[in-house]
């Protein structure tokens, strides 16, 4: 009996989860996030046709180099200006009393605008996808084996976009749009330079040196997600790597999500 | 419990459980991409570039350079690499952020022109990192002084080093060495205790680990050298007195000529070889000895010893 009632609650949960997901996405295509879609088909096929009239040999290079940037920042931006306001517009809409008031958790909203954001976001990233390896397509006239390492790169910019939108959410859950939009963008910008940050904590001794380790590995680590020059040039990504990263994305994300449940959990919002 | 305590606790579980998986599979990734981080220490060769880039900032810039270029050598050093080509790039593009970084230079001067392992084997690079250093720090006595060390230990040009020792001394403000040095490579250029000195300044002059462990290398292997030299002249003079070469090392203790047994800095007594010369126990513990070896046998040269350790 009692277990039917816990097997029955987590049905349900799951169940509120994916519709607040689901909502959220929807939310987001009315938005018009998806209008980038265009922008990044413009650069890229535009990009494609002039690498082609002006460059020598690196015309792969170009269109591999520019489309996964182009499809790493549009992401991020997409993340950050949507994460950050996932809770305030609820609050400011005061559509969040009228989900609260239902039976629907503090904890289930937030995982669930969670999964509504990073849904968007691959949703995104798959159009984009389909559209870089047209424009490959186009330039190089074939596919090739190492081409496969693009799709790997793509996968790891999935999982910067998994930590991105935590990290929206999680500073979403205590601070104004604006605020939460510059914390994530430092954190991006800094997480960028992860590899930097763990050199100096390496080179730094005393207090100093255990305050700048223990920074430099609670940062988000960005620099290991960014693969697009060694892809690029057709050089192997490895296995390890994949996994290490793909583990860490989720942890990260996990870690994030979990803060902005307890802080979100704990706020007023009379 | 209620089901707001139940979902505080979860988080809090799942929030201590992630963060401590999200720091062992850090460490997991930054092993598996050692090389790679290693390779891409150099972001961007242009100096130019990078100042319209930094906005201004050059200082901050130059720090991060000059910590990469630390890093990159201490990494392939350790992992004993002889490939040091990002190194010179490194150290130009920092001096040319920031010519007045001054560490960067002695670094050059140390790491630059030395054969691989040791160094990059460019010695080119080194001169022509002091020389912009100097243009651009003409009152800092320590660039001449590593222009001149790089002279006398690298480029082994004595009167070039002397000129440079001599124009560091000039300096309102120098290091009481500088005219010592200067005169001393007019006459004594490939004395024990010229090599010494400079060494030694070496040591003294900066706080930077990996320099300092070089200079007690270097001064460990001068004083080996010097023992070797010293007891093959003494084994020699034993000869000419008794007209046999002696069998142990005790036959020149009672002979007068030592006391004791003669030790390497390791305590590691020194052999008489029957032809009279003389060997260290393990030649491959003390880095950079020119003598003592046996014959045929290369310097032994410290792979895997010098770790990146301060800036």
């Amino acid at each position: 009996m009692n277990s039917g009632r816990t097997s029955a609650n987590a049905t349900s949960a799951n169940a509120r989860i994916g519709y607040i997901a689901f909502n959220t996405f929807r939310e987001a295509v009315r938005d018009r996030v998806l209008y980038n879609l265009i922008a990044f088909a413009l650069l890229l096929s535009g990009a494609a046709i002039l690498v082609g009239e002006i460059s020598i040999d690196i015309e792969r290079l170009v269109v591999v180099n520019l489309g996964l940037t182009a499809v790493s920042l549009f992401g991020v931006v997409i993340a950050i200006f949507i994460g950050i306001g996932l809770v305030s517009k609820e609050i400011d809409k005061r559509t969040l009393y009228t989900v609260l008031s239902r039976p629907v958790r503090r904890w289930e909203f937030v995982v669930g605008k969670f999964f509504g954001l990073t849904g968007t976001l691959v949703v995104n990233t798959l159009l984009m996808a389909v559209g870089v390896l047209l424009a490959l397509l186009y330039v190089a006239h074939r596919f090739e084996k190492m081409d496969a390492w693009v799709l790997v790169a793509l996968y790891f910019i999935v999982l910067q976009f998994l930590i991105v939108c935590a990290l929206a959410l999680f500073f979403s859950s205590f601070s104004t749009p604006l605020m939460s939009a510059v914390f994530t963008f430092a954190l991006f910008v800094i997480g960028s330079l992860a590899e930097d940050l763990r050199g100096f904590a390496r080179i730094a001794r005393g207090v100093g040196g255990w305050i700048a380790t223990a920074v430099a590995y609670l940062v988000p680590n960005f620099s290991a997600l960014n693969v697009i020059n060694q892809v690029a040039h057709g050089d192997a990504v490895p296995g390890r790597l994949i996994f290490y990263n793909s583990v860490y994305a989720l942890l990260y994300s996990a870690m994030a999500i979990s803060g902005a449940v307890l802080i979100f959990q704990r706020r007023d919002l009379k | 419990m209620t089901a707001t305590r139940q979902a505080n606790l979860v988080a809090t579980v799942v929030l201590a459980f992630s963060m401590a998986g999200v720091i062992a599979t850090l460490y997991a990734i930054d092993h598996t991409r050692r090389g790679a981080v290693t390779q891409e220490a150099l972001y961007v060769r242009s100096s130019t570039l990078l100042r319209r880039m930094s906005l201004g900032y050059t200082g901050l810039l130059a720090d991060i350079y000059w910590t990469r270029a630390v890093q990159y050598f201490g990494e392939q050093h350790h992992n004993g690499s002889s490939d040091f080509r990002l190194l010179a790039p490194l150290l130009e593009v920092t001096t040319e952020l920031d010519p007045k970084l001054l560490p960067a230079y002695q670094f050059g001067a140390n790491f630059l022109a030395p054969k691989p392992p040791n160094g990059a084997g460019l010695p080119g690079a080194a001169l022509f990192l002091m020389k912009y250093g100097i243009e651009h720090n003409p009152n800092q006595w320590r660039l001449y002084y590593n222009l001149g060390f790089l002279y006398y230990t690298e480029l082994k040009d004595y009167a070039k080093a002397a000129d440079a020792f001599a124009q560091g001394a000039k300096l309102p403000a120098t290091n009481p060495f500088m005219p010592i040095l200067a005169a001393r490579m007019a006459q004594h250029a490939g004395e024990f205790d010229t090599a010494r000195m400079l060494w030694s300044t070496t040591y003294e002059s900066t706080k930077d680990a990996q320099i300092r462990d070089n200079a007690v290398l270097h001064l460990l292997a001068l004083r080996v050298d010097e023992d070797v030299t010293r007891l093959e002249q003494v084994v020699e003079k034993y000869r000419e007195q008794t007209g046999r070469l002696p069998a142990s090392m005790g036959d020149l203790e009672r002979a007068g000529f030592t006391h004791g047994t003669p030790a390497d800095p390791k305590g590691r007594p020194y052999k008489l070889m029957p032809n009279g010369r003389i060997e260290v126990q393990d030649p491959e513990s003390i880095f950079f000895i020119t003598k003592g070896l046996p014959p045929g046998a290369a310097p032994p040269q410290p792979l895997h010893q010098v770790q990146p350790e301060s800036k």
